[in-house]
């Protein structure tokens, strides 16, 4: 069983300049690790559908690598799109599912089939072109570069273990995180620079981020 | 103008005008004539979908990448899309044009086809602007109908009214 939040620190260290699309609980956690904020894409509000707005990403900016952070309750609420995404075949998404066999963010309440349903088996029948499964800690700290670094789509499965997540611990807003993103790639996502561990930023990258971080206020606002 | 490949190919031409660059698609037996028309269009990308809640998702994936993506699928597909509809392009304010077949449409008498009497109640419902596009009329609504949600940064939906099926 795998520890959820060291898994995402693990991911966030291989995710170079990629777009990371978060749900539920791995979105709460994923914040807690992110170095580059200004390409997430934290949203709980359509549940099931983070596999495809990572879809939609891939395909937009086919140079960039998308990873989706998605859970198996999540994912059960739209099978169809490992369909969807294998048929397009995006090269740059990397889907990684959070196996905790819980919903966890409504009560931990088992998803169906928990303990029966072989996520990385419905992944390859789909068609995804590299599938991977990890159990433990050590397995996934050799596996994953290596796992993500594949020609996509690449098929991540995580057996984690379920932890709460505090109810306060809400993701940011949808269309603040959206617009958010949106400043950053049509702006100057060619101009961030991917800080290297312990790396500060430079001023130009920090005055971007602010730039960026008050647009996202507008937008908060705006919502109303 | 009958209805078929010739208006199929004035849509596509159409959606060519405003931008658009992916057609988020799940079949229906009378728009397939549309979809054979993207496909020989390089410039658009088809992106078909399992189901249709799928599609504003991708939707909005790709209008944040700098995209520009029409959603195409019969009405059926807009009930079975209603949480993604309120979730995407209403709460983010998605300027999208949604494509939606209408079925069960009828020039000349009340429609019975349950799928066809709910339809426009819904949209009014959700505040989604829409305009019929009967087989064979200038499909410049669609250009208008795009021009609208870019201006009001909502979804504009443009109802496909078939006089048949093999269109």
């Amino acid at each position: 069983m795998i520890d959820s939040l060291a898994a995402l620190r693990l991911i966030s260290r291989h995710r170079g300049n990629g777009v990371v699309v978060a749900t539920m609980s791995a979105s709460f956690l994923w914040r807690k690790v992110s170095t580059l904020p200004g390409l997430d894409v934290l949203h709980s509000d359509v549940m099931g559908k983070t596999s495809s707005l990572g879809l939609g990403l891939a395909l937009a900016l086919p140079d960039r690598p998308v990873v989706v952070l998605d859970g198996d309750g999540s994912l059960l609420m739209n099978l169809g799109s490992l369909v969807t995404i294998a048929a397009m075949a995006p090269r740059n998404l990397i889907h990684v599912v959070l196996g905790n066999g819980a919903y966890l963010t409504s009560g931990n309440q088992p998803i169906p089939g928990r303990g029966v349903i072989d996520f990385p088996g419905l992944a390859a029948a789909a068609g995804y072109p590299s599938v991977h499964g990890f159990a433990d800690a050590e397995g996934l700290e050799r596996g994953l570069g290596r796992a993500m670094g594949q020609a996509g789509p690449v098929f991540v499965y995580l057996k984690v273990a379920a932890a709460w997540t505090p109810a306060r611990a809400r993701p940011t807003r949808a269309r603040a995180a959206l617009a958010h993103l949106r400043a950053a790639l049509r702006d100057a996502s060619s101009r961030i620079r991917v800080p290297r561990a312990g790396q500060r930023l430079s001023s130009e990258d920090r005055a971007l981020t602010e730039r960026i971080a008050a647009l996202r206020r507008r937008a908060g606002r705006s919502r109303g | 103008m009958r209805p078929g490949p010739p208006f199929a190919e004035r849509v596509v031409a159409e959606l060519r005008a405003c931008g658009v660059t992916h057609v988020i698609y799940l079949p229906d037996s009378a728009t397939h004539a549309l979809r054979d028309a993207v496909e020989r269009e390089p410039r658009l990308t088809l992106v078909p979908v399992c189901r249709e809640g799928e599609a504003l998702g991708i939707a909005t994936g790709l209008i944040v990448g700098g995209k520009i993506p029409v959603v195409v699928h019969q009405s059926t597909g807009l009930f079975e899309s209603g949480d993604s509809i309120r979730g995407f392009a209403l709460d983010l304010r998605l300027p999208v044009l949604l494509l939606i077949e209408y079925r069960g449409w009828s020039p000349n008498r009340a429609a019975t086809d349950s799928a066809a009497v709910f339809v426009e109640p819904i949209l009014r419902a959700w505040g989604i602007r829409h305009y019929v596009l009967k087989a064979g009329a200038d499909p410049g609504v669609i250009s208008r109908g795009a021009a609208e949600a870019r201006e009001a940064q909502a979804p504009v939906a443009i109802l496909l009214a078939r006089t048949d099926r093999t269109a």
